[in-house]
């Protein structure tokens, strides 16, 4: 009887002191983490549509270590985020291009102070249909006079030995941070064709130019790399878009895509000082997850001594 | 027997069958006509309809499981789930619903039972009808202005709601109005001769018989505000969130704007995601449609 009991006390006993052992575990290990101590709080972002897989798949990642402090990602798009960001309501606002002018006015009018974060390369890819085994490669100039003249009616028009196949353009919608892009990086602000189909939704595009034989159209190199089979992507100026070409920016379209953040969060919430962190030490690895591609290590490493500086520690 | 006092008695061949079947041989030939044109509509609806249904459980069907339901959104899509938008759109339900009730019928009641029948009147009727169809996205910006930043509720689940419920409104007031005016007059006439007041029979014979028509009303209204996007991207609801609404000034995401996110993304493997929770959001649907239907059809017994 008595043997019972003292075996059952030292099984208890046992079972208490591995709980406590493993607690004490979880403890160290928790504050022997990279960000410390458990964290609560919001951390708010918005903004593009391009750049949201990317923070999903952060805010998945950070929610896994910091499970109190609640994320929101938004898709308001670039310019909807960013009218969020300039009157302080979000904490971080991504985007596929660079804040305007008129934007940073407003930023500055309402007293709110951010800092533009990069966080991954995107490659803006020009696809044809896989029918067509004459463009193989193509020029900035001759891919802005086939967007902007509508004279150009048939490939031939754009290149004399070219067929003379009837071209159909498919394009997002001027909404999009990716046609501001192409905007700038191709047509110089002359207006696009207006026979040109526009769509918010890329894979209406893909969709468009998989069906086409003449067709061509542009979008990020996610939209491209999980379609290979139904389209194929140009050389653009010699150069194909692939992983490599992008990272080191000889693609001539590959773009960069941003978070900006807001300098009185990061400073004043240890929240948003760690997702930035978090959001900066995994950027490249969890970008290229989801079809983007990651930076050069010493972009990430000049990030990570501005948001130091600015979380000032 | 037919003709008992008219000189029809003896022309026997009065009613010539061959005379009056080419007489009206072109009327039964319209009417057959008719009839099958008003069966290819109902099949060319049905036809859609399955087709849709069929497309959307041959991608999705395999997807939906219990880890679908209890996930939260990844980047990998065989772990994603929908957990936060499913428990986002019941928050949603349950504020609604007794908002559009309370709001709605009341206005009608009002309306249909107090108002004088004057120009104000139907002035006011009038604009209710064309508020109903007004563009969802413009309630998003109603919501945007009046609720987020006039009020201050932020972009939560209470936000919302005022802004869905705000949207079902006017289908919820046109329909009980609609509901309040079949009710027979005899039947208020009795209640008041019984010695009830204006409110007693109201309340206790004028909308319980009104009620089917009523909850019809809500389900049609509720149903459609359940499935919009846009008024909830409008009032700046997340598209992922890590936590779930723990009150109605939590921020939230719902199943629409899931559904649409899944569908924008390149990846194949997400279409289907899409289509699964194009599944969990018809079962939301149907279910809550089956409990307003089972409550209709009580009333309806009853009176």
């Amino acid at each position: 009887m008595s043997w019972m009991k003292k075996s059952a006390l030292l099984a208890s006993i046992t079972s208490v002191a591995i709980v406590g052992a493993a607690c004490g575990n979880n403890n160290e290990e928790g504050n022997g983490g990279a960000e410390g101590e458990s964290l609560s709080g919001k951390v708010v972002m918005d903004g593009s549509s391009t750049v949201f897989p990317i923070m999903e798949a952060v805010a998945e990642e950070f929610s896994a270590e910091q499970s109190d402090v609640e994320v929101t990602v938004g898709v308001s798009g670039t310019g909807g985020g960013f009218k969020r960001f300039v009157t302080g309501e979000t904490d971080f606002s991504n985007a596929s291009r660079e804040i305007k002018e008129e934007e940073a006015a407003e930023a500055e009018a309402n007293g709110v102070e951010y800092t533009q974060l990069s966080v991954a390369l995107d490659g803006l890819s020009l696809v044809v249909n896989p029918e067509n085994d004459w463009a193989q490669d193509i020029t900035i100039d001759e891919l802005n006079k086939m967007w902007t003249d509508t004279n150009v009616k048939t490939w031939k028009d754009v290149r004399s030995d070219w067929p003379d196949e009837e071209i159909t353009f498919f394009a997002p919608g001027k909404d999009s941070g990716t046609f501001d892009f192409f905007n700038e990086a191709v047509l110089d602000d002359t207006d696009i064709r207006q026979d040109a189909q526009l769509s918010e939704d890329d894979n209406v595009l893909v969709t468009g130019v998989a069906g086409t034989k003449g067709a061509i159209g542009f979008f990020g190199y996610a939209y491209y790399v999980e379609n290979q089979d139904t389209l194929r992507a140009m050389a653009v100026e010699g150069v194909e878009p692939n992983q490599e070409t992008i990272n080191d920016l000889s693609y001539p379209l590959s773009r960069e895509i941003y978070t900006y953040v807001n300098n009185a969060s990061l400073n004043d919430k240890p929240q948003v000082a760690a997702f930035a962190r978090f959001l900066n030490e995994n950027a490249a690895e969890l970008s290229e997850e989801v079809g983007y591609v990651g930076m050069e290590q010493a972009r990430y490493d000049e990030n990570a001594d501005i948001i130091d500086e600015l979380a000032g520690e | 027997m037919a003709f008992p006092n008219s000189e029809f008695k003896n022309t026997k061949n009065y009613i010539d069958r061959e005379t009056v079947s080419k007489r009206i041989k072109s009327r039964l030939q319209l009417n057959e006509v008719f009839k099958y044109i008003f069966l290819a509509g109902l099949v060319f609806a049905l036809l859609v309809l399955s087709t849709l249904i069929y497309d959307v459980v041959t991608k999705g069907g395999g997807w939906v499981n219990l880890d679908f339901l209890r996930n939260f959104p990844s980047r990998r899509a065989a772990q994603a789930g929908l957990y936060p938008a499913l428990i986002g759109t019941l928050w949603l339900m349950m504020l609604i619903v007794p908002m559009v009730f309370i709001v709605g019928v009341g206005a009608a009641i009002y309306l249909e039972e107090y108002a004088p029948k004057n120009r104000v009147t139907s002035f006011i009727e009038v604009n209710i009808s064309n508020l109903a169809g007004v563009p969802s996205i413009v309630f998003g910006l109603l919501g945007l202005t009046f609720f987020v930043r006039t009020a201050g509720f932020g972009n939560s689940v209470l936000t919302g709601a005022l802004t869905l419920g705000l949207m079902s409104l006017p289908i919820v007031i046109v329909a009980s109005q609609e509901a309040l005016r079949s009710v027979k007059m005899e039947l208020r006439h009795a209640s008041l001769a019984l010695g009830a007041s204006k409110w007693q029979t109201t309340f206790n014979v004028v909308l319980p018989s009104a009620l089917p028509g009523i909850i019809t009303g809500i389900i049609l209204a509720v149903s459609r505000a359940i499935g919009e996007t846009a008024p909830l991207i409008m009032i700046g609801a997340a598209t992922f969130i890590s936590t779930t609404p723990n009150n109605v000034f939590s921020d939230f995401t719902a199943l629409p704007i899931q559904i649409y996110n899944w569908t924008s993304r390149p990846q194949a493997e997400f279409q289907n995601l899409a289509a699964a929770g194009i599944i969990v959001l018809m079962t939301v649907l149907i279910t809550m449609n089956s409990a307003a239907i089972y409550i209709r059809n009580k009333y309806t017994n009853r009176h």
